[in-house]
């Protein structure tokens, strides 16, 4: 199994991807359930056994599933390419405006030098692109020491915390 | 000016240690050249034609002299011998070592300065009035605005990967000499009916090629708010600009497209969650930002001095750098000083590492150790006696820094062009250099007045052409170097209160050598229509280009 950063630590991914195409049959375990999906087979996911991640795109809009939110135990926001940066507008909304407090993972074109912007705006767990290795990464998560901005590790900006 | 406490120096040290880690593992082969592009530009280095281009920050222009040197020392060791002010506030080393940027870095941070946000489709480097703080027109001082915003964006988490670059610009002043309507966002300080504070917010301005006066979507925003307000401009931003077309993805192209009434909603209705929340800004803060931009420790003069007035009885030459290159102040007895870096020889925005530890000399001396770069690529030293113009001028004339040409056209904005840039469509420093030449006559270059003239050697727009008076562009006929010329931009306020304006083109392009004659012609035209004090740029709004088209085509017909 693919070795994930979760709130700091190298842990075992336990999640399953739902395939796009299929009903909620033969999964035993978390899934993880592509958002298209969650729209057209909610009702099946909603009666499953265990517990179910939302996988979402960063132009995804939080309207289309924020009344979901208490279903999902995970939300992973996927990034076709580092330099697409939605999946960090879209991760402070579901944390600030939605007050969603579950696991929330950055997938896909992940790399260590994005890992403290992502954990600022509220990712706890990082799916690394492949080939990366967790472990060497684990560092980028603290290049900073201090910001300025008001984000969600730290929601008092520096200037109203300065002497 | 701004003095970094030990927070900010320790942010800036860190960055120096993850940039040094950076291209450590690009040099190893670990970080490919793909996932090292975005990183590096991010920190102000572009590959180009010969080497890579570092370009640090000077943010909204403002340089001590121990900065400056340590610039100096920088293009000497690690560069040769000089470098390139750039039209946005900032210097550009032409061909520093990859290897040795992490060295160059450090060696910044020791002088509190680095290279941070200065590319990269991030929010960049902000740009504001080089006369801030000193301008007699200013009405509210845009320095304490532009620190503050200056540490909100810096290595702001939600905005590092937005669809394209983004530019600030802030103004306080009645001229407004930062181009804000020019700008992804633009800022005017303004005082409401009842004498607060705050911004006029513009969007969705910018040149390049699809150039774009930005439109006020927010009238009047308390200061309090800039930080929240900002945020929620670049998340509606960053969630809907198009990023499937590198050339529609500047938030022009967003505004434009949405309406800038439907745009600004979007903006409200996002700020309406963040408004009032821990970005709102304090009083505090503000005393504490401002504290460093309190006025130096003027001398109480009178307000013509005697000596400076005798000079300029005596001294036709040094009347005439006075005239162009010395600027009102806010403090009687005081002016504001431009070193001009154009003069025939270089290419506009140069200068050489002796050049600069001179100038740093000359702020020392007679200007509390201060000095302003601005986007002209002019050097400003903005708090000099009156008293002491005249020894300043002999000083800055033997270092050649006193070209007496600022407002004029040879006071051009030209940008690198195909003799430095990849991108380039023709050359942009000969053209500048040939029109030089042929203004070279100071009797006639006074007789022609204020005149902008911008080059730029493609439809980026690095040279600003579209706002200026003249704008001449580098343009690409079957593999051969062509210009198009325009007429009638500006880039701020005119007498009409007219915030800004894209110039017209006149009609087909010419060749190389035709340039220089063609802007004579223009030029020529002007004095023949010119009504009294007229400028240029008042003539060409008045009777319009078609007596320019005609004379400049005149042969063809
Ligand atoms: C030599 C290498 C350079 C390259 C490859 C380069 C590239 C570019 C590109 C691609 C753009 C357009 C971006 C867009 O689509 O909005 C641009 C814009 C710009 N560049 Fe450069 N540039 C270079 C040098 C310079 C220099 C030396 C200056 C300053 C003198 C400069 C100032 C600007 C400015 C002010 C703009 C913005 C124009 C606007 O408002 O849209 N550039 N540059
Ligand atoms: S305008 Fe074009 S030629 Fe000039 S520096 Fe910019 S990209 Fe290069």
């Amino acid at each position: 199994m693919p070795k994930l950063i979760k709130q700091g630590q190298l842990v075992e991914d336990h999640w399953q991807l739902a395939a796009a195409d299929e009903t909620a049959t033969g999964y035993d375990g978390p899934v993880l359930v592509p958002l298209s999906v969650w729209l057209s087979q909610r009702e099946h996911w909603l009666a499953y056994a265990h517990p179910v991640g939302l996988l979402v795109d960063g132009d995804a809009e939080p309207d289309e599933f924020a009344a979901d939110l208490p279903h999902f135990s995970l939300i992973a926001i996927h990034f076709p390419a580092f330099t697409d940066g939605r999946g960090y507008s879209l991760a402070r909304l579901l944390r600030e405006r939605h007050h969603y407090q579950g696991e929330l993972r950055a997938t896909g074109d992940i790399l260590r030098d994005q890992l403290q912007y992502l954990s600022r705006c509220g990712f706890d767990s990082f799916q690394l692109r492949e080939g990366e290795d967790p472990a060497k990464a684990l560092a980028g998560l603290a290049d900073f020491s201090e910001h300025y901005q008001s984000a969600l590790d730290q929601p008092v900006p520096l200037f109203r915390r300065r002497a | 000016m701004y003095i970094y406490d030990e927070i900010d120096q320790r942010i800036i040290d860190e960055r120096v240690t993850q940039f040094r880690d950076q291209t450590r593992r690009f040099l190893a082969g670990e970080l490919s050249e793909d996932d090292f592009r975005p990183l590096r530009l991010q920190n102000g280095l572009y590959v180009q034609r010969h080497a890579p281009m570092l370009r640090v920050a000077i943010p909204y222009g403002h340089l001590r002299s121990q900065q400056l040197r340590k610039l100096a020392d920088i293009a000497r060791r690690y560069d040769r011998g000089y470098a390139h002010f750039s039209t946005r506030q900032n210097i550009q080393f032409n061909w520093p070592e990859l290897a040795k940027v992490p060295d160059i870095l450090a060696e910044l941070a020791t002088v509190q300065m680095h290279a941070i946000q200065t590319s990269g489709n991030c929010v960049r480097n902000f740009t504001s009035d080089h006369f801030a703080g000193v301008a007699q027109d200013e009405v509210i001082d845009p320095r304490p605005y532009a620190e503050i915003m200056r540490q909100w964006f810096t290595f702001h988490p939600e905005f590092a990967y937005l669809p394209r670059k983004f530019k600030m610009a802030l103004n306080g002043a009645t001229h407004d000499r930062a181009a804000v309507f020019v700008h992804d966002i633009g800022i005017n300080l303004i005082h409401n009916e009842q004498g607060e504070i705050g911004a006029q917010v513009i969007v969705g301005g910018g040149l390049g090629r699809t150039p774009i006066i930005g439109s006020i979507i927010k009238p009047f925003l308390p200061w309090q708010h800039l930080l929240s307000y900002c945020d929620a401009i670049l998340r509606v931003y960053n969630r809907y600009g198009r990023r499937d077309n590198k050339y529609k993805a500047r938030i022009k192209i967003l505004v434009k497209a949405l309406g800038p009434e439907v745009f600004a909603q979007m903006v409200e209705d996002e700020w309406q969650y963040t408004k009032d929340g821990p970005s709102t800004l304090t009083q505090a803060e503000f005393d504490r930002v401002a504290a460093h931009f309190q006025p130096p420790a003027y001398q109480a003069f009178a307000s013509d001095d005697a000596d400076y007035q005798q000079h300029l009885q005596s001294d036709p030459a040094f009347a005439r750098w006075a005239s162009r290159n010395v600027h009102g102040h806010k403090q009687a007895g005081y002016a504001a000083v431009t070193l001009s870096l154009k003069r025939l020889g270089t290419a506009p925005g140069d200068v050489t590492d002796a050049q600069m530890e001179a100038a740093a000399d000359l702020a020392d001396d007679y200007s509390f150790g201060e000095l302003r770069v601005s986007h002209e690529q002019n050097l400003i030293l903005a708090d000099v006696p009156q008293h002491a113009l005249y020894a300043l001028w002999q000083r800055a004339r033997a270092l050649n820094l006193a070209t007496p040409n600022i407002g004029m056209l040879t006071n051009m904005i030209a940008c690198p062009g195909g003799d430095f840039c990849a991108l380039a469509n023709a050359k942009s420093i000969p053209i500048a250099e040939a029109i030089a030449e042929r203004f070279e006559d100071l009797d006639y270059l006074f007789d022609v007045g204020e005149l902008d003239l911008n080059i730029s050697g493609c439809m980026n727009s690095c040279g600003h052409h579209h706002v200026g008076h003249i704008g001449i562009l580098g343009v690409d006929k079957n593999g051969s170097e062509w210009y198009q010329i325009s007429l009638g931009g500006h880039q701020g306020y005119d007498k009409h209160g007219t915030p800004a304006a894209i110039g017209k083109v006149i009609g087909p392009s010419f060749a190389q050598d035709e340039v220089a004659g063609v802007i004579e012609k223009i030029v020529g035209v002007y004095l023949d229509q010119r009504q009294d004090e007229e400028r240029f740029i008042d003539t060409v709004k008045r009777v319009g280009i078609d007596p320019f088209k005609e004379r400049v085509y005149a042969k063809a017909h």
